[in-house]
């Protein structure tokens, strides 16, 4: 006990105990988050700690945007609405196709007894900031769980597909974006309806349809659309447009190079989509292959 | 560091330390549209703190502040405090020696620290199948180097005293 020294000179464990402390905790968690994701309630506190700050650092950005809306000049807003004018009409023939088209689709699905589709309550949401992680491709929207915003849920801008909610926090939400390395959408191409997969690159602005053979029909130009196939993004939305198909006889498959449809301006007013009904069409009761299928099948081969 | 003469500091006040770590924090969090080149400024404070408040500024400090950036941005748990706190570690471990230099030697030293608090988070995030950001992801740390000499001058600002010539003064 003599030998201790003062209570001056106590600073509490050695830097290099302290460091392996810190670093072993870091690497629990981090396996934690990346492989079993545990880690989402305490990054909820911590997410409610740093909500003050992040308003705080965004306020003056959303109040510079706010002030020059307001003083937008009449030219500018002219012009807009001329624009605006000549859009509208020209959707007007759309849409007024688009009602005819819905109605005789609802009498068709009817007549296939198929489960109705029924489209659910939207959420406008904004995108504050791209998230600052230059390891992945996201960006945070101002709709958090208060909202109604659930993880899963598909982002769309006024193009096409943006991505999906990856994770929810009470008052914001992050969105992976359909470019994300880690991001897969199953797709369809609109000419010839040929499915495939399309992944996010590791450079961040570009799509890969991989798995197609290199004989496949795309062409440069073809415009892919969601398959819906997944469950989680809705049919036929617009996802990407085909850049660059590279046939090689060396390899299987084409490298097929995509860009996406939305997120190219700056579009800060997204929309969430409600969550897709969970079941595809084909797994409804009346379109699952019945019992006596083959039994009829066989015989009709026997007329 | 002989032409320009040792001036006694004042006792640094928690309060504004704490102030200047907000501050960077807040700083931090300002919604870029572009990452290339920004400096990450909350490295920058807590660096300087830990190489001139060893006692005050340490480990577990800069691992809390790692852990509340990880949230805030939505990356990995823990990529950020593993990063500060070895920072911390190495700060903490070379304030003696990086306090004898003059500022823009300072800001080498700073440099090399930043870089591989960089690397960290880079080794890291490869293990865990992300984007490799490409080579301007670390041009981050070298803006936050050239700001070391302007971030002494402001965060020792407030222990210097008045400097008034006074022969009859002992200190």
């Amino acid at each position: 006990m003599e030998h201790t020294p003062p209570q001056f000179f106590h600073r509490g464990p050695a830097p290099i105990a302290r460091l392996t402390f810190f670093a072993l905790l870091s690497v629990f968690l981090m396996v934690l988050d990346a492989r079993f994701r545990y880690a989402e309630p305490l990054r909820q506190v911590l997410a409610i700690a740093a909500y003050p700050l992040q308003q705080i650092a965004t306020a003056p950005f959303v109040a510079l945007a706010r002030a020059r809306e307001f003083f937008s000049s009449q030219a500018d807003l002219r012009e807009q609405n001329a624009l605006l004018r000549a859009q509208k009409l020209r959707d007007a023939e759309d849409l007024l196709t688009l009602q005819a088209l819905r109605a005789e689709n609802e009498s068709m699905r009817r007549l296939l007894a198929a489960k109705e589709q029924v489209p659910g309550e939207a959420i406008f949401a904004e995108i504050l900031y791209a998230g600052r992680d230059p390891f992945s491709r996201k960006v945070i929207i101002d709709r958090g769980v208060q909202h109604g915003v659930q993880t899963g849920q598909a982002v769309i801008d006024s193009s096409g597909v943006l991505g999906q909610v990856t994770r929810v926090q009470s008052l914001l939400s992050e969105v992976t974006l359909i470019v994300d390395k880690d991001h897969a959408i199953p797709v369809q191409v609109v000419r010839n309806g040929l499915r495939g997969v399309a992944y996010g690159s590791g450079d961040g602005t570009t799509l890969e349809l991989r798995h197609m053979a290199s004989n496949a029909e795309v062409e440069t130009g073809d415009v892919l659309v969601t398959s819906g196939l997944d469950g989680l993004y809705p049919r036929g939305l617009p996802v990407a447009k085909i850049a660059k198909v590279e046939r090689d006889a060396a390899y299987a498959f084409a490298k097929i190079v995509c860009l996406p449809v939305a997120g190219t301006t700056r579009h800060h007013q997204v929309l969430v989509l409600a969550p897709a009904a969970g079941t595809p069409a084909w797994s409804s009761e009346s379109d699952r292959p019945k019992k006596g299928a083959r039994a009829k099948r066989s015989a009709r081969k026997g007329e | 560091m002989a032409a320009n003469p040792q001036h006694i500091l004042l006792p640094v006040r928690v309060s504004f330390m704490a102030a200047s770590v907000i501050a960077a924090l807040a700083f931090n969090l300002l919604p870029w549209q572009d990452l290339r080149g920004v400096p990450d400024l909350l490295a920058l404070v807590l660096t300087f703190w830990c190489v001139h408040q060893p006692r005050k500024m340490g480990i577990g400090i800069a691992w809390a502040l790692g852990l509340l950036m990880d949230t805030a941005n939505g990356a990995l748990f823990g990529q950020h405090a593993l990063a500060y706190a070895a920072l911390a570690y190495a700060a903490q471990g070379l304030h003696r020696r990086i306090l004898g230099f003059s500022p823009w030697q300072q800001a080498l030293h700073v440099l090399v620290l930043l870089l591989g608090s960089q690397l960290i988070m880079l080794a890291v995030r490869m293990i865990a199948g992300g984007t490799y950001p490409g080579a301007s992801f670390f041009l981050g740390s070298v803006v936050c180097a050239a700001l070391w000499p302007l971030a002494s001058f402001i965060l020792l600002a407030p222990q210097r005293r008045a400097e008034e010539v006074d022969e009859t003064r002992p200190i």
